[in-house]
């Protein structure tokens, strides 16, 4: 059948079943842009304020849901927008297509206006790019760039159309099939057998020599690392950890792969990570870690590191066998295909001395006595009120780390924060990416001043699409975490950190037609989200902080993991 | 310790550029690089020599085995190994140090490509070992220019990739 090459763009997201999509038009978009006018009924496009934003609601969705995320924008300064974006996807293994469109062929390579080489750009950042310069090349590629985006490790692929491949008057062959029968198709059936681009199966021997290596170990810890969250293995890995009977210390991608709140969960792990957690990796004699890379921040020496236990990794990547912190043992697999095959075939363990040992070591999270608000009274207040499974996304700094630290993670996609990139303004973008998802749950977006400020304007965003989304800003009038540092490490010399400055965030809600409150104290905070649940609107609360409030414990970067700098 | 690493890649555009790229941004250095088509025009062969230990070259080899267009990576056994490279020499040469060059020359196996009355462009084929001693045989007579094609190697016998 022939159809216009836009309207197959159209019938290929389609097959993949995405329903909405997230960007901005452009001139050289605009053919594509006219076609989704044709499709608006079938897939849902959600307009933001910035490009960048449209490229972490991407995100955001496509973490929140464990599908596809996918993301539009034209050509130059839309695609190059799109980056910061592309780049947090690609750390943290987010699976998003990102459409762009680029100027038509008679200018391209020719300083043209608003080209940009963005497959170029995008390379070091993407699983894949695609440059389209023929439009029968449409389907194969869009099949192409949705499986390898899915497939494997996840993670972002870009697609660069040329405008005069996206023109009405082109027409090519098309006939609909649905993605899961479409890997069978053309290029990507060769590409599966070459790249794995589904996981390879765990090896039988693997599995059987970490059971027997399960079965000597006197002190095991577990890590859970962000394969488990995005493999969606957070039963499995539940299961072993109980039949092991080992502490388990979550990593900050891991949030929600194992509940926060069980009994055998130590807390995070690494620059951040509790007592707990830290120690327990530094004397278990087995470390058992699933879907973590040990990056440098929690391996933050790699050479101490667990240097009494053998280490065991398991990850659908070989790459990251080896790559931080070598391993005496690894598998490589799905974590959830693994973690199967291993409760099939582990026993139960029990280890009372070693738990009496580790899991006191817990801090406790009694938040101190204060007439001023403390972050830890107003995560505590918000906890209490909100419901059990709200998401909640995060910007990046000390508030990101509080909210780790202090809400419970019960299920993958329940944490939304840029792990790896640390991008600041990713929150906004990625609750509202939740929210369009699951528009009858809770979201909560936390946020420093700093952060919020970078992004503040998708409240334009929330307030059209009329997103309940609550955001709590911990205003402390500077860029705590990096004040952290120079306060602790560079002799208290404040350098470009002290945020002394507007907007008044209540009445920047008003202007965006949201609500606002400004709290001091934990009375207040109560008062201001029982009104924010209560709002049926987006809700801004700016919760006035101490500036000096510091993250704890703490271990520097580089230092053995139980060297606390705080405690 | 040099390893040659031989990589098979769709032959398309923008394909080497991924993999210069990708040793650039995991600071992986590259001694030499040689591309060229194989039999079948659509699959190019790209031949790397790495300086590194053993570890670097592992991650080289996984991280290139991730990428797209790249069907196939084989770190080749350095001691069952055809590795050769063509190197054009531009050496000053009058009518009383010809003969001597062509001497070397003749020794070494290598041809003359051009002649001028003050220069010979010679050409020569082999291992990068005796194309360093070449090059330093003709120094003496003073090098104008000197280009080299990089590595090219396949497996010794009937193995492949």
């Amino acid at each position: 059948m022939k159809i216009r090459a836009t309207a197959a763009i159209m019938e290929c997201l389609l097959e993949q079943e995405v329903d909405t999509v997230f960007g901005y038009p452009g001139g050289a978009i605009l053919n594509v842009y006219d076609e989704l006018y044709n499709y608006r009924d079938r897939i849902r496009h959600i307009l933001t304020s910035h490009e960048q934003g449209a490229s972490h609601a991407a995100d955001g969705y496509a973490r929140a849901t464990g599908k596809v995320g996918v993301c539009f924008a034209t050509s130059g300064p839309g695609a190059t927008n799109l980056t910061t974006g592309i780049a947090t996807a690609y750390m943290d293994s987010s699976p998003v297509v990102f459409l762009t469109c680029n100027v038509g062929e008679p200018y391209l390579g020719k300083d043209s206006f608003q080209e940009v080489d963005i497959t170029g750009i995008a390379m070091p950042i993407t699983k894949a790019t695609y440059l389209v310069r023929d439009a029968n090349t449409i389907p194969d590629v869009m099949r192409e760039a949705f499986a390898v985006a899915a497939t494997g490790r996840p993670g972002p692929v870009l697609i660069d159309f040329l405008k005069n491949v996206t023109a009405p008057s082109v027409m090519i062959d098309y006939e609909f099939v649905p993605w899961t029968q479409n890997r069978r198709l053309g290029h990507i059936q060769a590409l599966a057998n070459a790249h794995e681009l589904k996981a390879p199966e765990p090896n039988q021997d693997d599995i059987d020599t970490l059971v027997d290596m399960l079965a000597e170990s006197k002190r095991p810890l577990l890590i859970c690392g962000g394969g488990v969250v995005r493999g969606r293995a957070h039963k499995e890995f539940r299961e072993l950890a109980e039949k092991l009977d080992a502490p388990v210390a979550i990593t900050v991608m891991g949030g929600g792969g194992f509940p926060g709140d069980h009994p055998l969960a130590t807390g995070m792990i690494g620059m951040h990570g509790s007592k707990a957690s830290n120690v327990a990796c530094d004397e278990c004699d087995l470390l058992l870690a699933v879907g973590c890379r040990f990056t440098d921040r929690v391996a933050l020496q790699p050479e101490t590191f667990a240097a009494q236990a053998k280490i065991v990794q398991i990850d659908i990547d070989r790459s990251e066998i080896d790559k931080n912190v070598l391993t005496d043992h690894h598998i490589v697999g799905n974590a959830r295909r693994v973690l199967e095959q291993l409760n099939g075939k582990v026993g139960t363990f029990h280890h009372p001395e070693w738990k009496e040992h580790i899991l006191p070591l817990r801090a406790p999270s009694v938040p101190r006595e204060s007439e001023k608000l403390t972050p830890k009274q107003a995560l505590e207040v918000i906890r209490r009120m909100v419901p059990e499974d709200t998401i909640v996304a995060t910007d990046v700094g000390q508030h990101q780390m509080w909210s780790i630290q202090h809400f419970h993670f019960t299920y993958p996609g329940q944490l939304l924060t840029s792990g790896g990139f640390g991008t600041m303004g990713f929150g906004l973008g990625a609750a509202i990416g939740a929210q369009v998802a699951f528009p009858e749950k809770r979201v909560i977006h936390t946020t420093g001043d700093g952060c919020f400020r970078m992004n503040c304007h998708e409240l334009a965003t929330v307030e059209h699409y009329h997103l309940p989304i609550i955001t709590v800003i911990f205003n402390n009038g500077t860029l705590g975490m990096v004040r952290q540092w120079q306060h602790l490490i560079y002799h208290e010399r404040y350098s470009e950190t002290t945020l002394d400055r507007g907007p008044d965030f209540v009445k920047l809600a008003e202007a965006y037609g949201l609500k606002g409150f400004r709290v001091t104290t934990q009375e207040e905070m109560k008062e201001a989200v029982q009104a924010a649940l209560d709002a049926g609107c987006g809700c801004v609360i700016d919760c006035v902080l101490d500036m000096d409030e510091m993250v704890r414990p703490m271990v520097a970067g580089g230092a053995h993991i139980t060297d606390f700098l705080l405690h | 310790m040099k390893q040659t690493i031989s990589v098979l890649v769709e032959n398309q555009a923008g394909v080497l550029n991924r993999i210069t790229n990708l040793f650039a941004r995991r600071a992986f250095n590259i001694e030499s690089l040689a591309v060229g088509t194989t039999d079948d025009p659509t699959i190019s062969r790209i031949t790397i020599i790495v300086d590194s230990g053993n570890s670097v070259v592992e991650q080289v080899e996984k991280q290139l085995n991730k990428l797209i267009d790249v069907i196939k990576v084989r770190t080749l056994d350095e001691r069952n190994l055809i590795g050769r490279e063509l190197v054009l020499i531009k050496v000053n040469a009058t009518s009383k140090t010809r003969q001597d060059i062509m001497t070397i020359c003749e020794l070494m196996g290598a041809r003359v490509a051009d002649i001028s009355p003050s220069s010979l462009t010679l050409e020569l084929s082999d291992t990068p070992d005796r194309i360093e001693v070449f090059e330093d045989m003709l120094r003496p007579f003073s090098i104008k220019a000197l280009a080299r094609t990089g590595v090219i190697a396949l497996q010794k016998g009937s193995s492949n990739i």
